[in-house]
């Protein structure tokens, strides 16, 4: 009766075997310092250009909307303080991550699906190389790394963004009041919940696509489910976690 | 005959399970130093997934398999990768990292033992790698990357790795498979110089009759550089035939007695 329940809670138990191996593997040796910046480079640099450009839109985007609500109540001067508090708290984590989610969880996922099929992780086994120390270790703490970095990054573009609209476009505030109730409205809090969000998203990512690939079966069109679900999963599970997350940090 | 030697490979009763049911059905057989062994078998017989079993990389649901003496299904996939370096292994399309040259893959085997490789250690495993590439009469591809190369030269290269290291024992998995009858020769010459010029015990998963016959029937000549026909009169190689179906090992003996077998399941494995 329940059997439709059995595929969903072995793929759970299985995602969580292979995150207790990756994480075991950090104390373990041998350490590939080189696959680890590779990756970095892959997906910190790789990402850089979406990310400016998605950020700065995003900045924009909520200036504009907020533009209106606030002349209501004759608030534009206001500007600032909001589109600061929602792109670090929220905005900035969130869309960095579903757009790294789309961009580096379904490389990887279709990377190790088709070293999967075509027997390569079979070779490396073979070889005598764990492959979850050699693919899947350097590729989380390689993430674990880019992530928030690139979420800061997409924070400050997106207060340029906005005060781009603000300031410069729209005249709704001055350069100096924006900035200014856009610094003062962060606490130490916000910034502790714009970062532990993309911390956590980046381990969901890396390891969502690296167990995606490794379980891939049923050649190059499993390499194309597996990509697939990679993205899906990854994408809906930052929304859980960032419910999670916030729901957390709201009551401080 | 080896009386006194410790066998290299054997299975005893093994059984191999999916989710399906069992892809290897209770299937026991020794492996000698030296010996060379054909593993003949449609599609879907599992042969495959028995090569695998010996390493390691296919868990076995039952029964035992000693590798070099060593029980190693109760090994836990951190022992395997030790013992594992012991033996070359040859898979179906090369398997060769795409992301690497030929060079870094030759290398790999050699490099993977090291943690911190010194000049003099570096410039060592430079030689074996290019040796081992003159070997398969590849010595001029070392920079290219898998991509660049025909298929034939795929599984030489796949060759080179699985012997760099001049192992004991080398399985082949299907090593003609999706091959021309000319390029698929070649890489049966090189199965049989590799065995011939190292004594390397050998076992061959394959659907080609012709394949086992070549084993069987030839050896490589160091003088002419070539394969002979094997007059079986001085210290040549035993081939021995195993034929699978469903899992099941269905045949186990010589040339001659495969094709004098009546079974006609194994007779389609005897090249009229």
């Amino acid at each position: 009766m329940l059997d439709f329940l059995k595929a969903p809670i072995l793929a759970l138990q299985d995602f969580t075997i292979l995150t207790g191996q990756a994480l075991g593997n950090l104390f373990r040796k041998p350490h590939y310092a080189d696959d680890v910046a590779n990756q970095m480079d892959m997906i910190g640099v790789g990402s850089l250009p979406i990310v400016l450009l998605v950020g700065t839109f995003s900045g924009a985007v909520m200036a504009l909307q907020m533009s209106k609500a606030l002349a209501q109540y004759g608030a534009t001067g206001q500007v600032g303080q909001i589109v600061s508090i929602t792109l670090v708290r929220e905005l900035g984590p969130v869309l960095t991550a579903l757009l790294v989610a789309g961009r580096v969880a379904s490389g990887i996922a279709s990377e190790l699906g088709s070293m999967k099929v075509t027997e390569q992780i079979d070779a490396m086994r073979a070889l005598g190389t764990d492959p979850i120390q050699k693919l899947v270790t350097p590729r989380m703490i390689a993430c674990a790394f880019v992530l928030p970095l690139l979420t800061i990054i997409s924070d400050f573009v997106g207060l340029i963004g906005g005060w781009l609209t603000a300031a410069v476009m729209m005249n709704l505030t001055t350069s100096t009041q924006y900035w200014n109730t856009a610094y003062r409205a962060l606490g130490y809090v916000d910034i502790a919940h714009g970062l532990v969000k993309p911390f956590l998203f980046s381990f969901l990512i890396s390891l969502v696509g690296c167990f995606q690939g490794m379980r891939t079966t049923g050649g190059t069109q499993g390499v194309g489910l597996a990509t697939t679900q990679a993205v899906v999963v990854a994408s809906v599970w930052v929304f859980v976690i960032d419910v999670l997350v916030t729901r957390i940090f709201i009551s401080f | 005959m080896n009386s006194g030697l410790q066998p290299i490979l054997r299975f005893d009763q093994v059984t191999v399970e999916f989710d399906e049911g069992p892809v290897v059905d209770r299937v026991s057989f020794t492996v000698m130093p030296g010996e060379c062994r054909v593993i003949l078998g449609v599609a879907g017989s599992g042969k495959t997934v028995l090569l695998k079993a010996a390493l390691g990389l296919a868990r076995t649901t039952s029964g035992h398999i000693f590798l070099f003496g060593e029980d190693i299904t109760t090994y836990t996939e951190q022992q395997m990768f030790e013992i594992r370096a012991r033996v070359g292994m040859l898979f179906q399309e090369g398997a060769l990292f795409d992301s690497q040259t030929v060079e870094e893959n030759v290398a790999y085997p050699l490099l993977s033992r090291l943690s911190r490789p010194t000049q003099t250690q570096i410039t060592g495993i430079e030689g074996r790698v290019l040796e081992s590439l003159k070997f398969v009469e590849l010595g001029h591809t070392i920079e290219k990357f898998p991509s660049e190369l025909s298929g034939g030269m795929r599984r030489r290269v796949g060759i080179a790795r699985a012997t760099v290291t001049e192992p004991k024992l080398v399985l082949y998995d299907s090593p003609t498979a999706g091959l021309d009858p000319i390029t698929a020769n070649t890489i049966m010459a090189l199965v049989a110089k590799e065995r011939d010029v190292r004594n390397t015990a050998t076992v061959i998963v394959t659907h080609r009759a012709q394949d086992g016959q070549l084993m069987a029937d030839f050896r490589y000549s160091p003088e002419s550089g070539h394969l002979v026909p094997d007059d079986h009169s001085g210290s040549g190689h035993k081939t021995i035939f195993m034929v699978m179906r469903d899992g099941r090992m269905v045949f186990e003996g010589s040339l001659s007695e495969l094709e004098s077998s009546t079974d006609p399941y194994v007779r389609k494995f005897v090249r009229r």
